[in-house]
């Protein structure tokens, strides 16, 4: 394997846990659980990003053929991630967890409205 | 045709990811691709019983790249905005009408407005005509709303509505 190659995986691989690790720092430094949410689902889809490219290259140079099912990651990564943060945000705003800015009541109203409707038919 | 191959796209969709995820595209791989994604759809169908057709594949091409673009970007801007001072970040929660009418073309809005930058879908609607998003730090709302409106909203219902 020749230098140069070396260099790029290092640097893709470097760049990628330094994502990973400001996206889990936005934990600590953020504010409130709404905006802390923001840090992992998108400081980290790059970072992630950053090391499968490296891992792709890596074995596809290595080894005989190409490697491409890191691509895979990256795809399941993306549809995951939004669907686990929407998720948590819609738990928080069931339980009204507070926030720095005033909830939307009015949705959460209509939520709980709607809830009581669907339970009530069974 | 209907009934012997109910999600034409999806079928295609799990060969190809059966092939990555062997890592090979030898031909019994490409059979058994074939057979598990002919096979899954008869499965999945109650859960997705409308037909997800694509009528611009083009646009979605290009959906994709400023998608990737946006997601890059994205990166950079919550980086930094974690690593400057949070407590000169203004968020919000901001209510955005939407006007997409099937399932599939709402929920990959859902997904992109997640992967974009400062933002977070956090509740659907129950009468389907807007989401609730939450924004990491907003300047002008209005401005806002018509971003993912022009940006994604409008690609989205040109592939898979119109």
């Amino acid at each position: 394997m020749n230098t140069l190659l070396e260099i790029l995986l290092s640097v893709l691989i470097v760049a990628g846990a330094l994502f990973t690790f400001i996206g889990s720092l936005g934990l600590a430094r953020l504010r409130d659980f709404y905006t802390r949410l923001h840090g992992p689902t998108k400081g980290t889809t790059l970072g992630v990003g950053c090391l499968l490219i490296a891992s792709a290259i890596f074995f596809s140079t290595r080894d005989e053929g190409i490697s491409l099912h890191e691509g895979l990651i990256t795809l399941f990564l993306f549809i995951t991630a939004p669907i686990s943060a929407h998720l948590l945000a819609k738990a928080a705003l069931h339980l009204k967890v507070e926030s720095l800015v005033p909830l939307p009541d009015e949705a959460i109203e209509r939520k709980n409205k709607q809830h009581q409707q669907y339970h009530s038919l069974d | 045709m209907q009934r012997l191959l109910p999600h034409p796209l999806l079928t295609v969709l799990l060969t190809l990811i059966w092939l990555l995820l062997s890592n090979s595209i030898a031909l019994g791989q490409l059979v058994l691709g074939m057979l598990l994604g002919w096979a899954i759809p008869f499965f999945a169908l109650p859960f997705w019983p409308d037909k997800v057709k694509v009528h611009k594949p083009l646009t979605l091409l290009k959906f994709t790249y400023i998608l990737l673009h946006d997601i890059v970007e994205a990166n950079f801007i919550v980086a930094a905005r974690i690593l400057g001072n949070p407590a000169k970040l203004r968020p919000a929660f901001i209510v955005v009408p939407i006007d997409l009418d099937s399932d599939f073309a709402m929920s990959i809005l859902a997904n992109t407005t997640c992967l974009t930058p400062g933002s977070l879908s956090a509740l659907l609607a129950p009468d389907r005509k807007s989401i609730l998003v939450h924004a990491m730090d907003v300047e002008d709302e209005e401005a806002f709303i018509r971003t993912i409106k022009t940006r994604y909203e409008q690609p989205l219902k040109e592939i898979f509505e119109e």
